[in-house]
């Protein structure tokens, strides 16, 4: 209760309501909202200027060409594919990991044994080591196995999975714990075991939760370069991806790529996809928002 | 609170049949190998994010090893030439910290009064409509993808803000229009952390202190904002560890001339953009180049890592309980 005493100690008195007239707060209440407009400006701004510089480049020709030498003849076909093969692939590794780890650090482990008190604390540490330390991960990983081409589905998938994992099970334990004690309790009475209480009622009342956790998570794995990037995945990908063992560009990987190109064309190659990414992205934060607001049951 | 296993056969249990411990077979039903399984397999799933920091520590600290047995550890930390390309190759890594340095205290600058005022103006005056606005808007400011930001600090802020409208004299690129974009990228971070730390300050402390006749500023500043300092150090330390490990950004913007930066117009290679931009040439496993990725890996880790403790040993020195 210091601060209180201090706090106290710091104010003078005013008479009246008259207060938050005075200059100082209202000096303060307009830098505050200054803080806002400026962090919203820049981006309206960003999604102005890419927009702007995108559109001459935003054709159908995006969606079904190959890269090429000259900017008017390239698209991004094989990074949209390449994406999707990445992003299908993390989520059907990450998922099932996540939500298993999440259930038993939620519902099964003991919080009192060390193991379990350990995990806790590896998760929380895990969420912040940088991205690019897991490419390093997947790229010492990959060259344990012997493999010469690192620039593989599921080598980008792994490192992708592993980033996002810790997301998914805090977020998963999240949802979990809002599930009410008292469903556990009556499923618990009525005789079921207690992983019969969670596989038909707990994780089924959870699933919003997870459900927006994962979405979230996956759309950060979506926009994520830096990973692919240690792996060698900026290469001049002129197939279509076909298989886990098949080489591949994402979405991001390629905007870096004609980022780093001298001419005009590439530079509104890379913004107009870019506009791309970003309509996925939003897309898909809509849908996490949206399953958060209509299916969310309030206990 | 809710573990199912925690309480079954532990002492909520137990304390209604005070003379046996462990309760009976006829109690416990009948035996499921299918449910322990299930529980196995569970907590193997757990134990995978043990054997990932395990792995990350393993796959930096081998190949390091190989890098330190030729470099030494001094001529690493505090030589100032980083040229390991070169003929005449030398490890110092102080261009690579400088530029980072800079990188992460311009972006820190620009998302701590950013973040924070954002998150006051969430927390202490705007109403529950405006906030159910607001609050989508700074998530989506987080969700844009890091190498959107780089393409836009490379292409608006250094090329059109800083050369055309400011007419500074600086070049293709800069740890200063790497450090402004970054600093917008980590504004949501802050804000949302640091709200949520003032939204838990007690309603009676803010009462307490209007009805001393204190104004809104007033209490934010003198009341709310010391109550939540350990949340809001929370916040600025995890800004400051994303901006340490961001690297799309950096590798875009920022530059790749590995100098010792005096000057934020100056262009400079950060930790992480050294390692991206290596990882682009095609190194053999083994040789002294693939080891240097790893070593410099390793350094950012232990950065991350500290910073990491040191969040933690603050939050405590700071924590006030209601």
């Amino acid at each position: 209760m210091t601060t209180l005493q201090s706090a106290i100690r710091g104010i003078r008195p005013l008479t009246g309501r008259g207060g938050e007239r005075r200059p100082g707060p209202v000096v303060f209440l307009v830098l505050l909202w200054l803080s806002l407009v400026v962090a919203f400006g820049v981006l309206a701004t960003l999604i102005v200027t890419i927009v702007l510089e995108g559109m001459p480049q935003f054709t159908t020709r995006l969606f079904t060409e190959y890269p090429a030498s000259s900017p008017d003849e390239a698209g991004a076909r094989p990074a949209i594919l390449g994406s999707i093969w990445v992003i299908a692939t993390t989520a059907v590794m990450t998922v099932p990991l996540g939500i298993a780890a999440a259930v038993h650090l939620e519902e099964f482990a003991d919080q009192r044994n060390w193991f379990n008190r350990l995990i806790e604390l590896n998760v929380q540490n895990l969420a912040a080591v940088p991205s690019i330390v897991y490419g390093l991960l997947a790229l010492a990983f990959l060259s344990m196995l012997g493999v010469r081409d690192k620039s593989i589905v599921i080598g980008g998938a792994l490192a992708l999975s592993l980033l996002i994992l810790p997301v998914v099970i805090i977020a998963t334990r999240e949802a979990l714990r809002a599930v009410p004690a008292e469903i556990r309790q009556a499923s618990l009475a009525l005789g079921a075991t207690p992983l019969q209480t969670t596989w038909r009622q707990t994780l089924p009342a959870a699933v919003p939760g997870i459900a927006t956790g994962t979405i979230l998570a996956l759309s950060r794995a979506l926009g994520e370069a830096a990973p692919l990037l240690v792996l060698g995945a900026l290469v001049f990908v002129s197939f279509d991806p076909n298989g886990l063992l098949s080489g591949y560009t994402t979405l991001p990987i390629q905007i870096f790529g004609w980022t780093g190109r001298p001419q005009a064309g590439f530079h509104e190659l890379a913004a107009a996809t870019s506009v791309l990414l970003l309509v996925v992205l939003l897309a898909m934060n809509a849908v996490a928002i949206l399953i958060r607001n209509r299916f969310q049951k309030r206990w | 609170m809710t573990s199912i296993t925690a309480r079954k056969g532990g002492p909520g249990l137990a304390s209604g049949h005070p003379a046996s411990p462990s309760p009976s077979p006829s109690l416990r039903g009948r035996r499921r190998p299918g449910e322990a399984l299930a529980k196995v397999a569970l907590r193997l799933a757990a134990g995978i994010t043990i054997v990932t920091t395990l792995g990350i520590v393993a796959a930096l600290l081998v190949p390091s090893l190989g890098f330190f047995a030729e470099v030494p550890v001094s001529d690493f930390l505090f030589g100032d030439r980083w040229a390991p390309r070169f003929a005449e190759a030398s490890f110092g890594v102080l261009p690579l910290v400088t530029a980072t340095l800079w990188t992460t205290v311009i972006s820190l600058a620009v998302a701590v009064p950013l973040g924070l005022g954002a998150a006051i103006l969430l927390s202490e005056y705007a109403s529950a409509r405006l906030r159910k606005v607001l609050k989508p808007l700074l998530e989506i400011l987080a969700g844009v993808p890091t190498v959107v930001y780089g393409f836009f600090a490379l292409q608006f802020v250094q090329a059109t803000v800083l050369r055309e409208w400011l007419q500074l004299p600086t070049g293709a690129f800069s740890v200063l229009a790497a450090g402004l974009v970054m600093g917008v990228m980590i504004v949501p971070t802050i804000a949302s952390i640091s709200e949520d730390a003032m939204s838990a300050v007690p309603q009676a402390l803010r009462q307490g202190s209007a009805a001393l006749g204190a104004n809104r500023m007033q209490t934010t500043l003198r009341v709310v904002f010391p109550a939540a300092l350990s949340g809001i150090i929370a916040a600025v330390v995890l800004g400051v560890s994303r901006a340490v490990g961001e690297t799309m950004i950096v590798a875009i913007a920022a530059g790749n001339q590995a100098v010792v930066v005096t000057d934020p117009l100056q262009q400079g290679q950060t930790m992480t953009g050294f390692i991206a931009n290596a990882a682009l040439g095609d190194s053999r496993v083994g040789s002294l180049e693939y080891d240097t990725l790893f070593a410099v890996g390793l350094l950012l880790f232990c950065i991350t890592l500290l910073i990491n403790a040191i969040s933690i040993a603050l939050v405590r020195r700071f924590r006030e309980a209601y």
